[in-house]
């Protein structure tokens, strides 16, 4: 080989079906006769339901059919995620609401019809009565005496509350701590936004019970259970597939009532029914990410040694609690208070909290980005109260380099990590000191410039099946992978997780190329259908790769082990003798003599002359659980300028060096960095859903709900470091969520740097113009 | 209502819902699926299409006011088996991740390119802010439409 493949920025295996249009998504797949189902949903936020009158809607041209929740025999949708000694409540989630709704969007009634305009035009049609009752949307509030009561199963809104550190040794370091500083932080609520809108269409053979769901999933065998419990199918006649899959960040992990739906009626009226989602209703409907408040302290001495940190979290998890929710503010929160740093005492309540909102889960980081934020905000709130430069601050707190296994006090081992490497050579490529003085210069003439750095460590690659049990999530989190060679030397990869847009099927591509030799275009990833795939988890928490990836490159080097072997068999040498090199096996001092991985793989096949005991065939398949999370880490830094005359950010430079360990593909890693980051920025400076006080949605389009979009940021200015994951057999950590857990409060902070001498300390996200100018005002007055 | 429309080269004429959107005539009745639907506003460019020459969001436009026009898709861009250079150079700068904003982004990005060489960084930024991508924080979007335009200013 001449170049290595891996490591190597090749061009993505999946992009010409995508530049030319030829990719099949959801609602791209044509079926003849299919049905197009509308949801009439609530436009109230919290409802009695007092009447439905379909009959206007029935006998309009092209409709079929249409059902309320009392026609439903499907059982509700599971919460997955069942966190221990939290007395979790798991109200019952209907498809479609009965008696009440409890969210602007929550289904009342579905209209089956010919054509996607005439089902609109027929869910219009439906007459619906409501009683209105009191909404709250804001999780604090909604934890009070007297909130209205969302259900009545679940006592004072709280759906739980989780504490799992101990209060006393926290209060302890706090009474010794020369300094506390505090501060109440808005994670507002955010819209995961994936570029194609969901979709579903299923399809129903009654002769074989065989149900097939095409939807835009992250993770088909995961919903494979889960419309298997809901429609009493056995779980080997529901066939899911996910086709081309456009973005998900989280929010296509959820099993969605829709897809409940669009299974019910297929299998009820005996043809396909296919559904797919306005923006409008996306909005509505599809999860929501974040909805914390969170009231933080941090205890620090004076001289800058960090000693504690400590939250009460009001979590939002809307009307009803969503496939994972319960995890998010919990599980992969409240464990990641420790960062970087060596903080020796964390404490963190979290309180879930049923509200008239849009129900939330996992939205890209899911539970980190809302720890890394509290953690750096703090972090700089405790610089500015001892006078000491934040940097300063987090280079004297930083976790000294470690290679094998590190315990913090969140419970946590992290596997390996360089903090220190990357935070100076963040610095360094920032020019930090030099930009000091050129902030000073520029506030002597009135502009204001800030800097903000955020040093950071996350855990993905979920994770270990047995902490997966231990916390409550209903389900394992391993992967598995068939590496299958054909006759004639080509590879198909079979894999249970579902890249929607990672570019997974190059880099997985590029591992199975380094493991065995063959050609990265002579290998195709097959994902996406539980029927032509192995059993997996799906793809989130930033597992693919490290988990995914683990699994084929031990099926890979069994598959070399048997290949090494026939190889010795076919030249008549001895096993101990063969030499491997790009493809080729080879006997020791006669390189004349060699197989190609390809020539093995044929003569696996045909069986014709196999040693004494070996099976026929070329394949192999591996499960893999890792034997502990993977934690990236690195360092951020922006430097903006703020116009205090008019309260606008220009973000003029963004530096980020990650370590994900080893890169297998450079372009692939840069580009979930820069589009990490890209979100991550955006919350802080413009992104966040607004409700009014009776629960409308007034972000509800993309005219209304601030997009990032291309002029907002300059050109990213990316960096690395390498610390291989100890645990792992190719060393590689996860690095899709690392660019939005560190980029919020990168860019927050400096904003909040630029505008310390005007005295504005404190701002709710997202720093829009209107409110920066309304805090310059309010600190002035 | 009759429409006939060319799409591609290929003449169409169709008896259509009057309300039809262009974007759906194509998805619909002529399985050209390239264009895709992100938004409900106009927003996101998703659905961006070549008509009479000019861009234009498909989601903007019935059916029937495309009536005796032109039309080119992201299926219709590749010429003679060839990628246009758009597509290719998208495709070597990872300007693309789900794919799913790619056809309108691409579709919108050629023709900026051809009537913009030599455009600078920030003319292509202010450009394709009516192209809304979730995925790639346009870092590679900007680097491939760029390639381009300096390659029409040579």
């Amino acid at each position: 080989m001449s170049t290595r493949i891996f490591g190597s920025g090749i061009k993505r295996r999946e992009d010409p079906r995508l530049i030319t249009g030829e990719a099949r998504y959801t609602d791209d797949i044509k079926l003849p006769g299919v049905l197009h189902m509308a949801v009439v949903r609530s436009p109230y936020a919290h409802a009695n339901i007092v009447s439905i009158d379909s009959s206007a809607a029935e006998a309009m041209d092209g409709v079929v059919a249409v059902y309320t929740g009392e026609d439903l025999d499907l059982a509700g949708l599971p919460t997955a995620w069942l966190i221990p000694d939290s007395d979790l409540k798991t109200p019952e989630h209907p498809a479609l609401a009965k008696g009440k709704v409890r969210y602007v969007g929550d289904g009342v009634a579905m209209v089956l019809a010919d054509d996607r305009y005439r089902a609109q035009d027929a869910a219009d049609a439906v007459v619906v009565e409501y009683e209105e009752l009191p909404a709250v949307i804001d999780p604090e509030a909604a934890a009070q005496a007297g909130a209205p009561l969302i259900h009545d199963d679940v006592e004072g809104n709280i759906a739980f509350t989780w504490a799992p550190f101990d209060k006393e040794a926290s209060d302890e370091a706090f009474a010794k701590a020369d300094v506390v500083v505090s501060e109440r932080i808005l994670q507002q609520r955010l819209l995961p936004t994936a570029m194609e809108p969901r979709a579903a269409m299923a399809q129903f053979n009654a002769a074989t019970q065989e149900l097939t769901l095409w939807c835009t999933s992250q993770n088909p065998h995961i919903h494979r259970f889960i419309i298997s419990a809901v429609t009493g199918l056995n779980e080997n006649r529901v066939r899911v597939i996910a086709p081309e899959v456009g973005g998900g960040f989280g929010s296509k992990i959820p099993c969605y009532p829709d897809e409940a739906l669009v299974s019910w009626a297929a299998m009820k009226l005996g043809v396909p029914v296919k559904w797919t989602e306005t923006r409008s209703e996306n909005y509505l409907i599809t999860i929501h990410g974040r909805d914390h408040v969170q009231h933080v302290e941090m205890a620090a001495s004076k001289d800058g040694k960090l000693l504690g940190v400590r939250a009460t979290v009001y979590a939002g998890m809307g009307g009803y609690l969503s496939t994972a929710a319960p995890g998010i503010p919990t599980i992969l929160h409240g464990l990641l208070y420790v960062g970087p740093y060596t903080i020796d005492s964390v404490y963190c309540k979290s309180i879930g909290v049923m509200t008239n909102g849009t129900p939330t889960d996992a939205y890209r980081g899911a539970g980190r980005p809302e720890a890394t934020f509290l953690l750096e905000r703090m972090v700089d709130n405790v610089a500015r109260e001892i006078g000491m430069d934040p940097a300063e601050l987090r280079r004297r707190n930083l976790i000294p380099a470690f290679e094998d296994g590190y315990d913090v006090a969140a419970g946590l081992t992290y596997d390996s990590g360089d903090y220190p490497a990357a935070f100076e050579k963040a610095l360094d490529m920032a020019g930090y000191d030099d930009f000091r003085q050129a902030q000073a210069d520029a506030r002597s003439r009135g502009r204001y410039l800030g800097i903000g750095v955020t040093a950071y460590t996350e855990m993905c690659g979920l994770g270990p099946s047995q902490v997966a049990g231990a916390v409550g999530f209903q389900g394992g989190l391993w992967e598995s992978a068939t590496v299958r060679v054909t006759p004639t030397g080509k590879v198909q990869a079979l894999i249970g997780a579902s890249p929607h847009g990672q570019g997974s099927e190059t880099t997985l591509a590029q591992i199975i190329s380094e493991e065995l030799g063959f050609p990265v275009e002579d290998i195709e990833v097959v994902h996406g259908d539980t029927t032509e795939t192995p059993m997996g988890w799906g793809t989130y928490g930033s597992r693919t790769t490290p988990v995914t990836g683990a699994a084929l490159a031990h099926a890979s080097r069994k598959l070399k082990d048997k290949a090494r072997v026939l190889a010795a068999h076919l030249m008549e040498a001895n096993v101990d003798d063969i030499e491997y090199a790009d493809g080729s096996f080879s006997v020791k001092g006669s390189p004349d003599q060699a197989q190609s991985i390809q020539d093995v793989a044929l003569m696996a096949h045909l069986a014709w002359n196999m040693p004494e005991g070996m099976d026929p065939g070329f394949e192999e398949s591996q499960f893999y659980d890792p034997p502990n999370f993977v934690y990236p880490f690195g360092t951020h830094i922006a430097i903006v300028e703020v116009d205090a005359e008019t309260g606008e950010i220009e973000l003029q430079r963004y530096i980020a060096v990650d370590d994900c360990g080893p890169q297998i593909n450079p372009e692939i890693v840069a580009g979930q960095i820069h589009g990490g980051v890209v979100q991550g920025v955006a919350q802080a400076l413009c992104e966040g859903v607004i409700y009014d006080d009776n629960g409308q949605l007034l972000t509800g389009t993309m005219q209304d709900y601030c997009m990032p979009k291309a002029d907002m940021f300059p050109n990213f200015e990316l960096g690395e470091t390498v610390t291989p994951s100890p645990h792992h057999p190719i060393g590689v950590k996860g690095v899709g969520e690392t660019g939005t857990i560190a980029s919020t409060p990168t860019v927050y902070n400096a904003v909040l740097d630029a505008l310390a001498p005007l005295g504005v300390d404190q701002i709710d996200m997202p720093l829009t113009s209107a409110k920066v100018w309304g805090a310059i005002q309010a600190a002035r007055s | 209502m009759q429409v006939a429309i060319t799409v591609n080269g290929v003449d169409h004429e169709r008896d259509v819902d009057p309300r039809t959107l262009l974007v759906h005539f194509l998805r619909e009745e002529l399985d050209l699926t390239g264009a895709k639907i992100g938004c409900d506003t106009s927003q996101c460019g998703a659905c961006t299409v070549h008509l009479d020459g000019k861009v234009l969001k498909s989601c903007t436009l019935l059916a029937v006011q495309a009536d005796g026009a032109d039309v080119t898709t992201i299926e219709g861009l590749a010429e003679g088996g060839e990628h246009h250079p758009m597509q290719t150079s998208f495709w070597e700068n990872h300007g693309l991740q789900c794919g799913y904003c790619t056809p309108g982004m691409i579709m919108a990005s050629a023709a900026f390119a051809q009537d913009n060489p030599g455009a600078s960084e920030d003319e292509i930024r202010h450009y394709l802010e009516g192209n809304i991508c979730r995925c790639t924080g346009y870092h590679n979007i900007v680097k491939a439409v760029k390639q381009v335009a300096d390659a029409a200013a040579t």
